[in-house]
């Protein structure tokens, strides 16, 4: 028997308009998360997987089917869901690392001062920034701010904790460290998170559960079990890795000629 | 194409391994700077030294002409500022000049932000603004001068009138152009935080769009005091009183040259205050401490 899930997506289609034309991003997707989860939504590049991760943030509404956070449909976006985003620039310049940290919880999240102040200081001590917490924003590197960002909405202790391609625009280096540091951080908290890319191993790395997005208009292609973290040997990591990318790339030339 | 053939010298190369020096082992950690190269890089000491060569100019060519009623020199210009200042006819007639100005300034920026809320949350109002700022920008503000005074007689009130025309438009357009142009990402970390409204603008955009806001409060403010010097020169005539502009018009009347230099100097001085003490000091308080100084 299972729980209830923390985050229900039945059936969501997804449409947003260009200038000229009304783009379906995703058709029917439907998915669910648990709480503690590390949740994986992969696919190739134009897959409307930002977009879904938007829709849950609350920027967009479904044209179809219905997004339930605890029960509650989805209709704005509130402090209960924090976004990490790709860009550097989702700091407030005019914010020091532990103001920006803070300004979240004390804006809307009702925490009182001394409360905000303790909670900021810890987790910037998780992500390793206590030397940092009186900077401004444009004196730290890219890695850094991505940390920062990461220790805001953590400290909102959100219910779920969106990541849309947060580490896409590091360099491979950084990006790597910033995946441990992210699975230590979830070894020592235990949040639950939707986690964006559309790099193959840094889904298996990173995610417990995968779902795998068609290309454009995203749809679900299948849902599948990461390795685990430790006692798996390298094979079974290239092994799925090979799999997922059949999977995604399967599609025989002569549709995508067709659909050209 | 053919991948070019590799020499042969590059067959084997050894790989290298090499021990790096300690940080702390280095010769030189901080140098402080040579005194010139610390005078030289003083702004405030470059300017004042630009200063300093243009008055000196200023002074060799008035003896030259030798024509105290054409140029009078930079000494006897400062003479005539001091003696005005003492004298208590100057300070006076400044302050006249800065309230009708302070007024006309902050009623011009209330009315933009006005404007430019309407304009940020409605799409018509967006519309609306930049109509408008279109059809006045290039109109003078000195030539609604004449209008003002048949609507509103000689009183404080046809300044401000011409003032705000002139600050207004400025300031809501660099207002507005600084909200439109906030990043997409940082309108989403507001609304993720649950702000709203007056709220959002407030926390969000203000801050974020400071560096074109403050751009327009600057153009507003120099547009502004050239408006009012002016205004007060047509303004004064007709009255027989007022600040600045007529303590100048006033003293080429009675062919008073150096006071005449001593009043454009005064508005000189003042320009150059509020640019360089208070919107300089604003700006290293805030865009240039969070890095969004563009220049």
């Amino acid at each position: 028997m299972m729980e209830r899930p923390l985050l229900d997506v039945s059936d969501v289609t997804l449409q947003y308009k260009t200038r000229d034309h009304l783009v379906t991003a995703t058709y029917r997707v439907g998915f669910q998360v648990f709480a503690a989860e590390r949740y994986v939504v992969l696919g190739p590049s134009g897959c409307g997987k930002s977009t879904l991760l938007k829709a849950v943030g609350g920027y967009m509404a479904p044209t179809e089917g219905e997004i339930r956070l605890k029960g509650e449909v989805i209709r704005q976006p509130g402090p209960d869901r924090m976004m990490v985003f790709q860009e550097f620039d989702q700091l407030l310049p005019w914010k020091t690392v532990r103001e920006n940290v803070m300004f979240p919880m004390r804006v809307n999240g009702g925490i009182p001062a001394a409360e905000a102040a303790e909670r900021a200081r810890t987790y910037i001590d998780k992500v390793n920034l206590t030397r940092c917490a009186d900077q401004y924003p444009h004196t730290l590197s890219g890695g850094m701010k991505q940390r920062v960002a990461i220790a805001r909405a953590m400290a909102m202790e959100p219910d779920i904790l969106l990541m849309d391609e947060p580490f896409a625009a590091l360099d491979a280096l950084t990006r790597r460290k910033m995946q441990d540091e992210l699975l230590e951080l979830w070894d020592e908290i235990g949040f639950t998170m939707i986690f964006v890319t559309h790099s193959i191993a840094e889904a298996i790395k990173v995610g417990s559960r995968i779902l795998l997005l068609s290309s454009h208009p995203g749809q679900v292609k299948a849902e599948l079990n990461s390795v685990p973290r430790s006692g798996a040997s390298p094979d079974e990591a290239r092994v799925l890795e090979e799999r997922i990318h059949e999977m995604l790339f399967a599609e025989p030339v002569e549709a995508i000629v067709a659909r050209a | 194409m053919r991948a070019p053939e590799r020499p042969a010298t590059l067959a084997d190369r050894p790989e290298r391994l090499a021990a790096t020096v300690d940080a702390s082992d280095f010769a030189i950690a901080t140098k402080p700077l040579s005194t010139w190269e610390t005078v030289a890089n003083n702004t405030v000491l470059r300017k004042v030294a630009i200063l300093v060569v243009l008055a000196l100019i200023w002074e060799i060519y008035a003896r030259h002409l030798n024509n105290q009623l054409l140029v009078p020199t930079f000494s006897a210009t400062v003479q005539a500022f001091v003696t005005a200042v003492i004298s208590g006819e100057l300070l006076p007639k400044v302050w006249v000049s800065v309230k009708v100005l302070l007024v006309g300034y902050a009623s011009g920026i209330a009315i933009a932000a006005a404007l430019t809320t309407f304009a940020t949350t409605t799409r018509i109002g967006s519309d609306l603004l930049e109509t408008l700022t279109a059809m006045f920008i290039p109109l003078p503000a000195i030539a609604l001068l004449p209008l003002a005074l048949i609507w509103f007689g000689l009183t404080p009130l046809s300044l401000s009138f011409v003032l705000i025309h002139s600050v207004l438009w400025p300031v809501a357009l660099n207002t507005h152009s600084g909200f439109v142009s906030v990043s997409l990402t940082l309108r989403m970390v507001g609304k993720n935080y649950g702000l709203r409204g007056l709220r959002y603008v407030a926390q969000i955009l203000i801050p974020a769009a400071f560096p074109s806001i403050l751009t327009g409060l600057k153009i507003g403010w120099a547009f502004a005091w050239r408006t009012l010097i002016a205004a007060e020169l047509i303004f004064g005539a007709q009255s027989g009183s007022g600040g600045l502009g007529w303590f100048i018009v006033n003293n080429k009347n009675i062919l008073d040259i150096p006071n005449v230099f001593a009043g454009l100097l005064t508005v000189i001085i003042i320009g150059l205050l509020v640019e360089n003490v208070i919107f300089r000091s604003i700006e290293t308080r805030t865009i240039r401490r969070w890095g969004m100084a563009t220049s």
